[in-house]
């Protein structure tokens, strides 16, 4: 878990290492969206009719929705007519193991550092792999299929298991929700799907790593997670892609439910292609992700850290409707260079003794620019809610800034909520303490910012966390001095 | 005049409303000024409540009223009751406006120093007075504001207040606007302009007090400028009868080293909103922003502030806590900038709300924008109700449950109100809170 200054200067001088391309032959669809393009990507995806529909009726929706502007961000309008939706690694019909699985692939995901080869494993984690527009592999299928658990990729669910796609998906977050929910419905190929049945607590932590690798791609994938009663899972998911002076858009949508008593914990370190030093490049992170806590006791934790991307604009929510449901938020957002990250979540109280509790950190360095955006609804039926909200940013060097928008709206007496948020810079005497003590500036801010994010990283798996902490060193490189 | 009775958006803008006013006399810049705010307001319109600034406010009971101008009402009844006196006693310095007009024959300015002056804003223009008349409407901004653009353009009258260097009055100076509507609904704009010039010290009362069982409407627009090293203590208490609308924009301006408190009492009013702006020009400017807001039945009340750290070493503080009862809503929108050059910025905002019923409502939004890096900022907002416990000590000494809730009601009201620094306007706010609880619980 050490972050030496000599691990730092080496992965520094890489910068972004995650940044290369992965040459292999492609099938793309031509850029540009269109119902064609729609109907092509259900064909190839060979959908029921329903879906094909639910699509077409996202995107005549889609069409008459305006881009959303009240973000705290600055970029150019994005093309939607010259994104490719749709671009998948060349293979052979479906594979059906691991062995039919280009070794390109499997090549790219051992230099990502992503296992896919079980045997290979040192812990029990079970990982989808979406490499731009489709899934390659999912790892352990079987041992999770031993206790019911569905997991995979989102078109082998709506070719499995219709009759559950067909009832969850959307439930969370309609079509119509915002404007990029829209387009992902219309457009989305892959994504992960998970099933966790009554009672069954998950035994393996599941993932899914995303990677865009194709040029002019977007991506738009879905994730769909359904904790059936008194059942446990906990899913990451990491992304990366490689370095182009292009903007790249990805669009997720993320539903999560949870039943009665179940439990799912999401963690996401989100790690695209920030862009270079300039601002040039990188990736749009447009992403929509809730959840809904349906049952009595039932919890959502959503915990991220948030590193890359040229624009992160992100709020995880969580719909707390059952009695004593508990809903969590523990972020940290770090923009460097250029990044902006308009980032927070909504707690939306409905249920009596409802809980939740906000953690945010927010961290700008160089041109960054970092907004919480947060809002808590306490519903007139939610007796005895309770809401707790911590907010701090920390600045480093004087061109970046910090903002905090938080949204308190309370309509039932019983309610408490305390929301608190500060901002301030590395103190002085800090850095002196630590260089007093022969530790170098850098090290000494790295740090300090581990301290800073402690209480975000520590909700992590472990092996999250390690990596966590190494990418927040990372980031931060050359914003000191 | 009786056609005069304007309604719909058009008709808040129409000439007959500028023309028809008296005292005409006015200087060709003032004339051309509300002209221009005119145009600024015919092009906004009134804000909807898609406007993120007003997310939580609909004017729309306002824009809908058909209010005449309170300048038509042919001379006002006299008006006497036993609130007015009290408020009245406050100062030997007191400028009355009744329905947006001066009254020269309530007012009276015993005590004031010589070479300060202060009167009726209205008349002052008819003069030529350079000092004055070159700093009005300069702070305010009517291309962004919309009430404010309705105010420049149809003022009727108003006080000013100007200190020269040095000066220090000791007495506070009182502004009583009191709005006196019967049947027919009436608006004013009182406008106040209060200049501070280096060294100088006042402390300042906006009181707007309601005569009347009337529909008014109140849209004032203030702004005060601190000179260097200027120490300006405010005081705005809000007492107007509960159909009433009123929309007030405190705007300052502060230079070097100066000074400014302002403490905003609210208690009246069917929808409230109180705008305060102060932008910190120059290092070492210190302001203080407190409020406390009481709502009950159908009130709404509306704070909104924005502290603009726009120069390095200036401390900011703000403290606001709201008491909501009945249906009422409560809602906070303070806003900390700090520039890219602010650097030492020390700004910390609190807002707290008491929720005493289950139909009222709070909605809080504290923000904070942050430019330079070398600063410390926080802000806070809690919303809760009666803590139980506290409530099961005080009634296991014997206390009655009614008399349990008005004492812990009153100290949360106490921490704002402690730290008013005239003790002749605590003790007014004190009574006229007491009076207010205890109206409540026999209810």
């Amino acid at each position: 878990m050490t972050t030496s200054a000599e691990h730092i200067e080496l992965l520094a001088n890489q910068e972004y290492k995650y940044g290369f391309t992965t040459d292999i032959e492609q099938e793309s669809v031509p850029p540009g969206l269109n119902e064609d393009v729609i109907r092509l990507i259900s064909a190839k995806k060979n959908e029921p009719e329903w879906l094909t529909e639910w699509r077409l009726a996202a995107y005549r929706y889609w069409l008459k929705m305006e881009v959303p502007e009240w973000a705290n961000v600055q970029y150019p309008p994005v093309d939607f007519q010259k994104i490719i939706y749709y671009s998948a690694p060349k293979m052979k019909e479906g594979p059906t193991s691991l062995e039919d699985v280009d070794p390109i692939l499997l090549e790219t995901y051992a230099k990502l550092g992503i296992p896919l080869r079980e045997q290979a494993m040192l812990a029990g984690v079970a990982v989808d792999a979406v490499f731009d527009s489709i899934s390659v592999a999912t790892t352990f299928k079987d041992k999770l299929a031993a206790v019911g658990i569905i997991f995979g990729s989102f078109s082998e669910a709506v070719q499995e298991h219709p009759e559950l796609v067909r009832k969850y998906l959307g439930s969370v977050v309609p079509t119509t929700d915002n404007f990029y929910a829209a387009l992902n419905a219309a457009v989305f190929t892959d994504g992960s799907f998970c099933y966790v049945p009554k009672g069954v607590r998950c035994p393996m932590e599941l993932s899914t790593y995303f990677r865009i690798n194709a040029k002019s791609t977007g991506q738009f994938e879905r994730t769909l997670i359904i904790a059936d009663e008194g059942s446990f899972v906990s899913y990451l998911e990491g992304c990366t892609a490689p370095m182009r002076d292009e903007n790249q858009l990805h669009a997720a949508v993320v539903e999560l439910i949870a039943h009665d008593n179940a439990q799912i914990k999401y963690s996401t370190i989100q790690n695209w292609y920030p862009g270079d030093k300039e601002g040039k490049g990188g990736i749009y992170n447009f992403v929509t992700k809730r959840g809904r806590c349906a049952g009595v006791n039932s919890k959502i934790s959503w915990t991220q850290v948030e590193t890359g991307s040229a624009i992160t604009w992100k709020y995880p929510i969580c719909i707390l409707q059952g009695e004593n449901s508990i809903g969590e938020f523990y972020s940290v957002a770090l923009t460097n260079n250029y990044q902006q990250a308009d980032t927070g979540t909504k707690m939306i109280h409905i249920g009596k003794n409802s809980r939740s509790t906000i953690v945010s950190k927010g961290i700008s360095a160089g041109h960054g620019k970092n907004t919480y955006r947060g809002m808590v609804k306490i519903m007139p039926s939610a007796q005895g809610a309770r809401n707790y909200s911590q907010c701090d940013s920390l600045l480093i060097g004087d061109q970046c800034s910090a903002h905090t928008f938080p949204y308190l709206e309370v309509k039932n007496s019983t309610a408490q909520m305390e929301h608190e948020a500060t901002t301030s810079k590395i103190g002085e005497d800090q850095i002196f303490y630590c260089q007093q003590r022969g530790l170098s500036s850098e090290d000494a801010v790295s740090m300090i910012v581990n301290g800073f994010c402690k209480q975000v990283i520590r909700e992590l798996p472990m092996e999250f966390a390690v990596e966590a902490q190494k990418l927040l060193g990372i980031s931060l490189e050359g914003s000191v001095g | 005049m009786a056609e005069a009775v304007v309604h719909s958006e058009l008709q808040w803008t129409s000439p007959q409303v500028l023309s028809k006013r008296p005292g005409s006399g006015e200087p060709v810049w003032l004339k051309n000024l509300r002209s221009e705010a005119s145009d600024c307001f015919a092009e906004m319109g009134f804000p909807t409540r898609n406007h993120e600034e007003w997310k939580y406010t609909s004017v729309s009971p306002i824009a809908q009223t058909p209010f005449r101008p309170a300048w038509q009402q042919s001379a006002s009844r006299p008006v006497q009751s036993a609130e007015l006196d009290a408020l009245k006693k406050l100062s030997g310095i007191c400028l009355v406006f009744v329905n947006g007009q001066y009254n020269e024959a309530l007012s009276s300015v015993q005590g004031l120093p010589a070479g300060v002056r202060a009167g009726s804003l209205a008349s002052l223009f008819t003069t030529s007075d350079e000092i004055i008349a070159e700093r009005f409407a300069k702070y305010a901004d009517y291309r962004q504001h919309a009430f404010v653009a309705l105010n420049t353009a149809q003022w009727q009258d108003g006080a000013y207040v100007w200190l020269p260097k040095g000066a220090v009055v000791k007495e506070p100076i009182h502004l009583l606007f009191i709005s006196n509507a019967g049947d027919t609904p009436l608006v004013a704009h009182p406008r106040t302009l209060i200049l501070a010039e280096r060294e100088s010290q006042a402390s300042i009362i906006e009181s707007y007090w309601g005569a009347g069982q009337g529909i008014s409407f109140s849209n004032a627009v203030s702004e005060i400028v601190a000179g260097d090293n200027a120490v300006i203590d405010h005081t705005k208490l809000q007492l107007e009868n509960d159909r009433s609308f009123h929309i007030a924009t405190l705007q300052v301006y502060q230079e070097r080293s100066s000074n400014f408190k302002s403490c905003s009492v609210t208690l009246g009013g069917a929808l409230v909103r109180n705008e305060a702006h102060a932008v910190l020009d120059a290092e070492g400017a210190e302001c203080v922003l407190n409020g406390l807001y009481l709502g009950r039945e159908k009130q709404l009340v509306d704070n909104h502030t924005i502290i603009d750290h726009a120069q390095p070493h200036c401390p900011s503080r703000q403290h606001y806590n709201g008491i909501l009862d009945g249906q009422s809503t409560g809602i906070f929108n303070g806003r900390i900038i700090v520039r890219p050059d602010a650097q030492k910025t020390d700004a910390i905002q609190k807002n707290r709300n008491l929720l005493l019923s289950d139909k009222a409502q709070v909605d809080s939004k504290p923000q904070l924008e942050i430019y330079a890096n070398d600063v410390r900022c926080t802000h806070g907002a809690t919303v809760g109700q009666i803590d139980a416990e506290a409530l099961f000590y005080l009634r296991s000494r014997g206390i009655s449950l009614k008399d349990a809730r008005n004492m812990l009601v009153y100290a949360f009201a106490g921490e704002i109100l402690e730290r008013i620094t005239s003790q002749k306007i605590r003790v007014l706010v004190d009574r006229v809170l007491h009076a207010r609880l205890d109206a409540a619980s026999r209810s």
